[in-house]
């Protein structure tokens, strides 16, 4: 079993391990931001560069350090490495260059944007970002391309983390759209404007770490920190759909209905388009109760999990001070 | 009674003199007085007719502002009703149709824009939220009703008229990132 050493924090992990597979076993203190990689889909990450890390200890039988920042979703650890992340001002600098190569072409159309709250480009950009961008060039403009009735793809915003790619490839029976071009032409598109049309394809919108692909059946209803989120459930006749979801409330309405995303923002299960997309009325669930959400997130704004409801407090639950 | 402090004083009652039991100097003194402040500038306006004038920073009813072309700025963010300490802000967004460029800025607009002035602590934290230059706090005061629902203010009420513009120069921050 190797040991592997990340900011000062040791632990043994099985052979073939990744360092960022290492690190969010650590924990959220150690752990890279990763935008690419996603931990349920088979060849994701190494495009985006946001988990670079320094291996300042190659591992003991070869103790040199090596050369450059590597990326932490790609590389292996070795017995006895070792690897500065947050430690290290040569990454903070690193990823900081990152963020702002992501943010090149990027509108940051916030405001507008239905993903703003959970987006991951907003959390990254926020802790490695600078305040200014230093292009004076035009960001990349594209034609809007229709995607379907469920899924609204705004090009623009894209950072070509291949994630949908890799869901459609993998989740869904047939991959109907991919990535067109090169370098900085690259675009997400389907093939001759085909609309994705399969069971899964709604997944692509959990996966999206920014917010190109967005629910079209929640485009502009409300902002995410207006809605309430509650666990819930249902017995989905889809043999490959777990049925377990996230109900984005507003008042008595289901605005949105998404897969349950764990403490890295990945969903726990797959979950098909008949749960996400047409199933939108209390009745259809089984509810859990409120989802807890970081209080560092501001959906945790003006929520209240363990709020008692004033009719639960009746008389009866109140102890007579003196005991007849 | 030992003095804990030796600031107490003991006061004698004694009888009034002759000048003193007249009164008339007493009284006079305080007609002095009187008199005097009749001459004093005036501390108070009439107002409505004068109107006291405000300062820079003053907050009073927001404004909706809109863009050069007479484009409302607002795109329905949320920010400022996320930011309102008394969550008097509610929104609903809508999507701009085809044609209505000349309205609304962005691609998402506000439908209804509502603040609730009874709710409204006017802090200005949403003018600090707002990123697009929509909302801003001036120096207009709430008029005063009879009936609560009148003091809902929504867009009719809020959005800045094309032909009567309000001005906001004074309250714009310039912000200096380094």
């Amino acid at each position: 079993m190797p040991k592997v050493t990340i900011d000062g924090h040791s632990i043994e992990v099985a052979e073939g391990t990744t360092i960022l597979q290492a690190a969010r076993m650590i924990g959220p203190e150690v752990a890279p931001p990763a935008m690419c990689y996603y931990s349920k889909l088979k060849t994701s990450g190494g495009y985006c560069r946001t988990c670079i890390v320094k291996v300042s200890k190659g591992s003991d039988k070869d103790p040199r350090p090596m050369p450059k920042l590597v990326p932490a979703c790609r590389t292996m650890v070795m017995d006895g490495m070792e690897v500065l992340n947050f430690t290290s001002p040569e990454v903070k600098e690193a990823r900081k260059g990152v963020t702002e190569f992501l943010l090149l072409n990027h509108p940051l159309d916030c405001p507008i944007c239905d993903q703003a709250g959970e987006c991951h480009l907003q959390d990254l950009s926020y802790e490695n970002g600078s305040a200014k961008t230093r292009t004076d060039f035009e960001r990349r403009t594209f034609n809007k391309l229709n995607v379907g009735n469920h899924i609204q793809l705004h090009m623009t915003r894209c950072i070509l983390c291949y994630r949908c790619v890799k869901v459609a490839e993998q989740i869904t029976d047939g991959r109907v759209h991919g990535v067109m071009n090169r370098g900085d032409h690259a675009e997400i598109s389907t093939y001759i404007e085909k609309a994705i049309d399969n069971d899964f394809s709604g997944n692509m919108i959990d996966v999206c770490p920014v917010g190109a692909l967005t629910d079209k059946t929640f485009r502009f209803k409300s902002r995410v920190w207006f809605t309430k989120p509650v666990d819930a459930h249902r017995n989905c006749d889809h043999p490959k759909c777990s049925g377990k979801v996230v109900l984005w409330y507003q008042k008595e309405e289901v605005l949105r209905v998404t897969g349950r995303k764990d403490q890295w923002g990945e969903v726990e299960e797959f979950i098909c388009n008949t749960c996400r997309f047409d199933k939108k009325q209390t009745s259809d669930w089984t509810i859990e109760g409120p989802r807890h959400i970081d209080r560092h997130s501001v959906i945790s704004s003006n929520h209240y999990e363990h709020m008692v409801k004033p009719k639960e407090l009746t008389i009866n639950t109140i102890k007579p001070l003196i005991e007849s | 009674m030992q003095s804990l402090t030796n600031r107490s004083k003991i006061v004698q009652k004694r009888d009034l003199t002759f000048m003193e039991k007249l009164y008339l100097p007493a009284i006079l003194g305080g007609m002095v007085i009187t008199i005097k402040h009749l001459f004093r500038k005036k501390v108070t306006n009439k107002y409505p007719d004068t109107v006291r004038e405000f300062t820079p920073v003053y907050r009073g009813v927001h404004v909706l502002k809109r863009d050069e072309q007479g484009r409302e700025n607002c795109t329905a963010c949320g920010l400022c009703a996320v930011t309102c300490p008394a969550e008097a802000i509610t929104m609903t967004a809508a999507e701009r149709k085809p044609g209505e460029e000349n309205l609304y800025r962005e691609e998402k607009y506000a439908a209804v824009y509502e603040i609730n002035m009874l709710r409204c602590i006017f802090c200005g934290l949403c003018e600090d939220a707002c990123p697009k230059d929509a909302i801003y706090l001036t120096d207009r005061l709430i008029d005063a009703k009879y009936h609560r629902s009148n003091f809902i203010y929504g867009k009719d009420k809020l959005v800045e008229k094309t032909d009567e513009r309000v001005d906001v120069s004074k309250r714009k921050k310039v912000y200096t990132l380094s």
